[in-house]
């Protein structure tokens, strides 16, 4: 952390101060990264003109090729798959609660029904 | 946080020029990029608010336009087709169409996407800076900054298009449900984007001025990615349950 000319003047850094300080994912998986997320949503573009437009499946569809997007920034992009747990943990508490609350209002407001 | 060890003294855990001063917490994490994340865990939860009011007042608006449904101006009848609605005893001259236009939405969602590629390689020419094959304009922190915010501003064209055009198809803010929880939603969502743009521009300025180099440049740059991803994400969920899914 400190360099020969400044532990002098400063305090070293305690010896856990590299916690984190992790690894990048690498330019080949940036690049795969942004091909795939370019690919799913051109699928999901494609699927809204197609006839399963009106299947029961294709909200559920939507919601997994979203979900996965979500999950490729977060963990390579936002780098939280390398990163220190405490990031994650702060990160998923709020997404956890954010899910819940959602999912609480939609039962609420009767927008999801349990048993259809 | 915690107090850091370090801070016994006088607060800087490290100091190694360029103004460095790295804060660790007892955690031995830096408190700023703590901070980031547990500013971003609470984001969740305000886009989570916003888009939750969305979904509940879905379906709900008793005038047009509708998001994907044909209704009438006059009559306030709705269907899934343009005939469906005529059917319903609606003049053509008063069908209103679906007002969402997804091929505009799509290319400002790719173009976003995109952006975080920009923002990533940026973070990765601050990391590099100095190093053999980094100094090429195209490898270097400055170019794939001032793309990320190329980007981020051409996000907000395509937003204010979308909207003017809402506007002039007769959807405000004050139209009906519809128009008031999607411009909230949508609004919030642009308003983000633009302090990210900002906050871009700001790094760009620095680097440009004195590059940006050195742990803690590396720090800040990577805080900004963070909540620039983290707007990318949130326009994920939001073009999927509000655009797509009907």
């Amino acid at each position: 952390m400190s360099d020969q000319n400044t532990q002098a003047a400063h305090p070293p850094a305690p010896a856990h101060a590299t916690a984190d300080h992790h690894e990048h994912p690498t330019w080949k998986q940036y690049k795969w990264v942004a091909f795939w997320l370019t690919l799913i949503t051109a699928v999901e573009v494609w699927v809204y003109y197609t006839p399963f437009k009106e299947s029961s499946l294709f909200a559920p569809t939507l919601l997994v090729m979203s979900a996965v997007k979500f999950t490729m920034v977060v963990a390579y992009y936002m780098h939280i798959k390398y990163d220190h747990w405490i990031f994650k943990r702060l990160f998923l508490l709020g997404l956890s609660i954010a899910t819940v609350t959602i999912l609480a209002l939609l039962f609420l407001f009767g927008k999801l029904k349990i048993g259809g | 946080m915690a107090t850091a060890v370090a801070h016994a003294s006088d607060g800087h855990a490290g100091d190694s020029g360029h103004g460095e001063h790295a804060h660790y917490t007892t955690t031995g994490l830096e408190h700023r990029k703590i901070a980031i994340w547990a500013f971003i865990g609470s984001e969740c939860m305000l886009f989570a608010s916003l888009i939750s009011t969305y979904l509940i007042y879905k379906g709900r608006s008793k005038v047009g336009p509708m998001p994907h449904e044909f209704s009438c101006k006059v009559s306030n009848v709705v269907a899934s087709t343009a005939d469906g609605v005529a059917a319903l005893g609606c003049a053509a001259a008063d069908v209103m169409k679906p007002i969402l236009d997804i091929p505009v939405t799509s290319q400002s969602t790719f173009v976003l996407l995109m952006s975080s590629l920009a923002m990533v390689l940026a973070l990765e020419g601050v990391e590099n800076h100095g190093k053999p094959g980094y100094d090429r304009w195209f490898k270097g922190s400055k170019f794939w900054l001032a793309m990320t915010a190329l980007m981020g501003a051409a996000f907000l064209g395509y937003q204010a298009y979308e909207f003017t055009a809402f506007v002039h198809e007769g959807l405000t803010i004050k139209t009906n449900l519809f128009g008031s929880s999607f411009f909230t939603l949508t609004g919030f969502h642009g308003a983000h984007v633009s302090a990210g743009v900002l906050w871009l521009l700001t790094l760009l300025a620095i680097d440009m001025k004195r590059g940006l180099k050195g742990k803690n440049d590396v720090l800040v740059v990577d805080i900004c990615a963070l909540y620039w991803h983290f707007v990318d994400v949130v326009w994920i969920a939001i073009f999927t349950l509000i655009y797509l899914i009907q």
